[in-house]
């Protein structure tokens, strides 16, 4: 018989922190696939954030770098122009970290089309302080500083990253998945994947959001929180290629010609 | 013919690789509670397995070999 | 002797950087430094490094986070508001103990303030300036040559004891034009096997970090960067002295403070007062030894600042309040004279007569 599935090797054989049922675990997995497949682990760096996953610097084989909230994009810029012949730069961030605290780095990196990959959990809630209003809360939703509910005319809309960073004309590849089935897993898989070969050819900013689930904070057990995904956060955040510059996915298309 | 390996104490029985199992062959055991102190998944059929990967694929925690 | 060019401090600076072997700048435009910047912008492309400007300082300062942990000598600079919103990326810098030249061409604060020289970013500088317990290496320059000598010592302390440290200079220093030699001995930067360039798959995962989520170890980490402190103290403090063997009255002051202050010593020495000056080069580790022994003579100092009073803080503990010390101040962008500071020593020398 012949192995068909194990864990990735870029991916350290330590348990998660996770919660039960928590989508991160599937996305580093992700993550740490593109990078074997690829053959990049050892001239890798992985930007880890703050937020649930700010100890992933413990779960990835590469070298690793923990920033300050939100300023992820920032370091990799930082890192990826010290050596920019030779690392691959990623950064793994929340959406509090990416799309709150964090707005200004995202999207002057993107603007920059700074050749790095980002990689975006959406889980629409602050996981780590235990669930708290994001930037991504959809209007309605109930969490520990919207408890009568999201309320756009008091906190204003979420905010559509893809959307919003589509109209820039610096960045290359901008394209929203999920994981929560196995067909969704392996599309999301390919678009990590896709999103780093970029990187290795040159060709600039590639952002990967991935529409997660947060079972503990939403108060679903992780079944129903990846239903409510498919219910609640695509019909809100549809799937797709919101940027695909290389292959004319890309509004400004027509103008740089 | 094909084989599941389950890394039994690192589950959190999140139940998802049970959802995503296409032939209904996984379950949280009954009798089992691992270190973490969690029913873990368990295959309880392996000669109806396939091999197909999909426990694996939505598996959080990385836990489980498919061979096929 | 080497050919000395007519420049500018904060030119100085930057081609200082340059000569010590940093490739990497990232700024934002900000009075009275940007001169800095605009040298960064013309030389860097042409010595294949890289300038960047940020779209703010809180993304400069992470820039070099990012760049000094994949192991590569950089830089950023700013002024006074600037520099407060890098203060998050110089206690990250510091927790994570990583290397990085900071320089601060002061303006008048609080707030937006002025863009006016000012030395008001003391106690920011040499007491850290972010949050939790650290120090940065902090260097007063007095003068355009040594904006670049001590541009280049900065960065030769900063890979040495792993920190990050200021160059703390003031609009005065950084727009003045003097002759500067640059016949400078660089020294090879050390090895950095802690460096994130990549495993290359031959050694386990380097991970820049300053979170510990186990309090006795955080305690331990702590304790430990003391420790290197504690070295530091030791070693880098420094200071110049002048006519203070015999001083009765001792002037003190550090940048442009200094230099309006050697001129109303000499001026008190040629009326007979017996005045002397002791000019601090590194504010943190601050020199304590010069002002102790000067303690042991002295009747009075005078801490000159361009400032409400922060330095004067540091020579009272020096000094263990065994003298008196008089505060001769300007603040707001204002610059003491030569006059002020005289009429200061005049007015000591009659009180401890």
């Amino acid at each position: 018989m012949e192995t068909v599935f194990k864990r990735p090797k870029s991916l350290i054989d330590v348990p998660f922190h996770y919660c039960p049922g928590c989508t991160h675990g599937i996305v580093h997995r992700l993550v740490a696939e593109a990078i074997d497949e690829l053959g990049i682990e050892g001239r890798t760096v992985g930007i880890a954030p703050v937020g649930c996953s700010v100890m992933a610097y413990d779960y990835f084989a590469c070298d690793m770098i923990e920033a300050a909230h939100g300023r992820a994009p920032a370091v990799a810029t930082g890192v990826k122009r010290s050596d920019p012949d030779n690392l691959i730069v990623f950064t793994y961030q929340g959406d509090g970290d990416l799309a709150s605290i964090g707005t200004a780095e995202t999207v002057h990196a993107a603007a920059r089309n700074e050749n790095i990959t980002v990689i975006f959990i959406n889980n629409a809630i602050y996981g780590m302080t235990g669930g708290q209003m994001a930037p991504t809360s959809l209007p309605g939703q109930v969490t520990q500083t919207s408890p009568y509910g999201r309320d756009p005319k008091a906190c204003g809309y979420p905010v559509k990253i893809c959307e919003m960073l589509s109209e820039l004309q610096g960045p290359e590849y901008l394209e929203r998945v999920t994981v929560n089935n196995v067909k969704n897993v392996r599309n999301a898989k390919r678009a990590i994947k896709k999103a780093f070969q970029n990187q290795i050819d040159g060709k600039g900013f590639s952002l990967i959001e991935v529409l997660s689930s947060c079972p503990t904070n939403w108060g679903m057990t992780p079944k129903d929180a990846l239903k409510w995904i498919d219910d609640h956060m695509i019909p809100y955040y549809p799937l797709g290629v919101y940027k695909d510059r290389s292959n004319g996915i890309d509004k400004f298309a027509a103008k740089e010609d | 013919m094909a084989r599941l390996t389950f890394r039994t104490d690192e589950c959190k029985g999140c139940g998802l690789c049970i959802d995503a199992c296409p032939k209904g062959i996984l379950r949280l055991s009954e009798e089992t509670i691992n270190k973490k102190g969690h029913h873990p998944a368990e295959c309880v059929d392996m000669e109806a397995c396939v091999g197909c990967t999909s426990c694996a694929m939505m598996c959080p925690d990385c836990i489980i070999t498919v061979e096929r | 002797m080497s050919e000395k060019v007519l420049m500018k401090g904060n030119e100085a600076i930057a081609e200082a950087a340059i000569m010590a072997g940093c490739r990497h700048y990232f700024g934002y435009p900000i009075t009275p430094q940007t001169e800095i910047a605009a040298y960064m912008a013309k030389r860097m492309p042409k010595i294949g490094g890289t300038f960047l400007q940020a779209e703010s300082e809180i993304a400069a300062i992470n820039m070099v986070y990012g760049v000094s942990s994949a192991g590569k000598r950089v830089m950023t600079s700013s002024s006074s508001p600037g520099i407060s919103l890098k203060g998050e990326g110089i206690s990250y810098l510091a927790g994570t103990d990583l290397p990085a030249v900071i320089v601060n061409a002061q303006r008048g604060g609080p707030g937006l303030g002025g863009i006016q020289p000012s030395q008001s970013d003391y106690f920011q500088a040499t007491r850290g300036g972010g949050h939790g317990d650290y120090h940065i290496i902090v260097l007063a320059p007095s003068s355009v040559q040594e904006m670049a000598e001590l541009t280049i010592k900065a960065f030769e302390l900063a890979d040495e004891y792993l920190m990050p440290a200021m160059v703390l200079a003031d609009g005065t220093t950084g727009q003045m034009m003097e002759p500067v030699s640059f016949d400078f001995e660089i020294k090879e930067p050390p090895a950095k096997p802690w460096a994130t360039t990549g495993t290359k798959c031959e050694r386990p995962h380097n991970i820049a970090n300053s979170l510990y989520l186990d309090p006795e170890k955080l305690e331990r980490i702590n304790n430990e960067r003391y420790k290197r402190y504690e070295i530091v103290k030791e070693k880098e403090a420094k200071a110049e002295e002048y006519l203070t063997e015999d001083a009765e009255i001792v002037v003190t002051g550090f940048g442009i403070a200094a230099r309006i202050a050697r001129n109303a010593v000499d001026e008190a020495r040629a009326k007979g007062i017996k005045a002397g000056l002791i000019r601090p080069i590194t504010l943190w580790p601050f020199p304590d030894k010069p002002f102790k022994k000067a303690a042991e003579h002295a009747k009075r100092f005078i801490s000159v600042e361009l400032s409400m009073g922060q330095m004067i803080e540091d020579v009272k503990l020096a000094t263990e309040c065994r003298v008196p010390v008089d505060l001769c101040y300007r603040v707001g962008g204002m610059i003491p004279s030569p006059a002020q500071v005289l009429e200061s020593i005049e007015k000591a020398a009659q009180e401890v007569k």
